[in-house]
């Protein structure tokens, strides 16, 4: 079954420790900064919203990457090949939701890769407001309405 | 059913590989120009650089993937088309029927008029194998010229340097880029590029190139006479169409397709640099050589052959680039629209400079320098068009806040 982050910023607080369990997970240190998702503030909105990469179907960053280094697991996961990556960073300006970044450090690109199967955001969220669930559910097909909307006609079958 | 395609670079073989998973059971020829499989120019940098052998330029890595997909791949070069009696000319392979024809022959780096442009030691930087005779040409230590700093020219520059030669560029336009990127961001790049030792001549031109295979020099129009032991020349690209001579498929600078990127022959389609398809922003037919792109026209035009009408409502033109570090992306109307707003942050000491482009409150372009984080919004929000209300005011004074801005727009946190 695909499972997919479900996120709904109605419940978000903006503690941010997804942040912290991202960073932690991904890159071992507590930096918020390196977290591969990001919790927008929206203070005068008295809104939170969580942001990370959606597992669109037909990935615009796997389509544009030159040299097959982003591939789909079974569970529909789109993951960087660190070792076919050539940090042409082409995929980050194919991306429109902007969540593939240029890692300068190790010369390639970063992404939410859902920790294998156990995201740490999901997992330390103390509201629920990020849930690794089936994707059936109603956040998923809200985010691949955004996805349709950014579609050059490119992703028809998406 | 047979489809023919001529060309397996990015276009080609996604064409290639879509028309398969369309139908499973029509038959597929993949037709490509040099002895390698498939592979990516957008990696030869990478090559040069020696981060990567030859095997990690290559589309696909697995042996056999043209073979699983039943995918003929052949090696030869496309001498003629007829249009009227459906047959492709082979240079170096038998002459092919086809149901289908798609043209995604690429382009070809251009040859500028200048006298010993052929002498030994120069070279375009475009193929394997023009990787392999640079790497054989150039040492560490060695003078190289580098003729043109456009966006190829650009990404050739960070190889050079990685591979330890003493580096000039030579760029005729007043800055880097230029056909990229505006000039704060163009010479911002120059004074990049001069404080990690490379000299980059802009507003000059390469007159002529004499000596030979022990040396060469490089006489430039500002009076300077250059060593060098390698001429690398970048002075752009232009569509392979010299085939489609009195074939029947219409050309002007690339091949002429409609929305469908069907050519005015029957059943003959283009896609990838070679086309003049769609531009998103100017919604002009244009040639957008760019990766991609490729990616997009192969995909469509598959689709198209494949009796799944799918229109291309135009690619979106952009670029990144990675010049010794300092990371550059341009997007859509990056050099603004009639009647349309500007807002710009310029941090000349930093490196950092961002530039957003506005037609009323929705984005149409920009541009970033030392800026790379979640850059892809940029297209999202020219892609979308979504109207940006209050937050466009944000943006005029606060250009930085645009990932903001975008999940503000596409969760509805904006007042229009």
């Amino acid at each position: 079954m695909l499972k997919a982050l479900v996120i709904d910023p109605g419940k978000c607080t903006g503690c941010k420790q997804c942040e912290l369990a991202c960073s932690l997970e991904q890159e071992g240190v507590f930096n918020v900064s390196k977290s591969r998702i990001r919790v927008f503030d929206f203070h005068e909105e008295a809104r939170f919203i969580p942001y990370t990469c959606t597992q669109c179907d037909e990935a615009w960053c796997q389509q544009a990457c030159p040299v097959n280094a982003i591939t789909t697991t079974d569970d529909g996961v789109k993951v960087v090949h660190d070792n076919l990556c050539v940090g042409c960073k082409v995929c980050t300006i194919a991306c429109p939701f902007g969540t593939v970044n240029y890692n300068a450090s190790t010369g390639k690109v970063i992404k939410c890769n859902m920790c294998g199967g156990d995201p740490a955001c999901a997992k330390i969220c103390p509201t629920d407001a990020i849930v690794y669930a089936d994707v059936e559910q109603a956040g998923h097909s809200r985010m691949e309405d955004w996805a349709k909307k950014t579609d050059s006609g490119a992703q028809a079958t998406a | 059913m047979h489809h023919v395609i001529l060309g397996a670079g990015p276009a080609g073989v996604v064409a290639a590989e879509t028309l398969r998973k369309l139908d499973s059971k029509c038959k597929i020829t993949l037709v490509g120009g040099e002895g390698e499989p498939p592979y990516s120019r957008m990696a030869i940098p990478y090559l040069l650089s020696g981060d990567i052998d030859e095997g990690g330029t290559y589309l696909r890595h697995d042996k056999t993937h043209y073979d699983d997909l039943d995918i003929k791949y052949v090696q030869a070069n496309a001498k003629s088309v007829d249009s009227k009696a459906k047959t492709v000319a082979l240079d170096g392979a038998k002459d092919l029927n086809y149901d289908t024809l798609l043209i995604a022959t690429g382009s070809s780096p251009l040859q500028p008029p200048v006298k010993g442009i052929d002498l030994p030691g120069v070279s375009t930087c475009w193929t394997l194998e023009d990787s392999r005779n640079i790497l054989k040409t150039a040492k560490k230590g060695d003078s190289v010229v580098l003729m043109g700093a456009g966006f190829i020219g650009s990404i050739i520059l960070e190889a050079l340097v990685k591979m330890g030669v003493k580096l000039t560029v030579v760029e005729m336009g007043d800055r880097m880029v230029p056909r990229m990127m505006d000039d704060t961001a163009g010479n911002m790049m120059k004074r990049w590029c001069q404080e990690q030792g490379v000299t980059v001549l802009t507003g000059a031109k390469i007159e002529e190139i004499s000596g030979d295979k022990s040396g060469l020099q490089v006489a430039v129009s500002n009076g300077d006479k250059l060593d060098a032991k390698l001429v690398v020349v970048a002075a752009g690209v232009a569509p392979n169409i010299d085939f489609l001579k009195k074939s029947g498929v219409k050309t002007g600078a690339g091949v002429i397709v409609d929305e469908h990127l069907a050519t005015s022959a029957p059943d003959v389609y283009a896609a990838g640099d070679v086309a003049e398809a769609r531009d998103l922003s100017t919604g002009e037919w244009d040639v957008m050589a760019i990766q991609p792109v490729a990616v997009e026209h192969g995909y469509l035009a598959a689709q198209n052959m494949a009796g799944v009408p799918t229109p291309h409502q135009g690619s979106l033109n952009m670029n990144v680039l990675d010049t010794l570090g300092l990371i550059s992306s341009s997007f859509g109307s990056w050099q603004g629209v009639k009647g349309g707003e500007s807002a710009k942050l310029v941090d000349e000491d930093g490196f950092r400079y961002l530039r957003l482009e506005f037609s009323g409150d929705q984005l149409v372009g920009g541009q970033a320098v030392g800026m790379t984080e979640n850059i892809g919004v940029m297209r999202g929000l020219i892609q979308t068009g979504y109207h940006l209300g209050d937050w466009k005011d944000k943006l005029m004074k606060s250009p930085q806040r645009l990932t903001e801005a975008y999940v503000a727009a596409s969760q509805g946190v904006t007042h229009v």
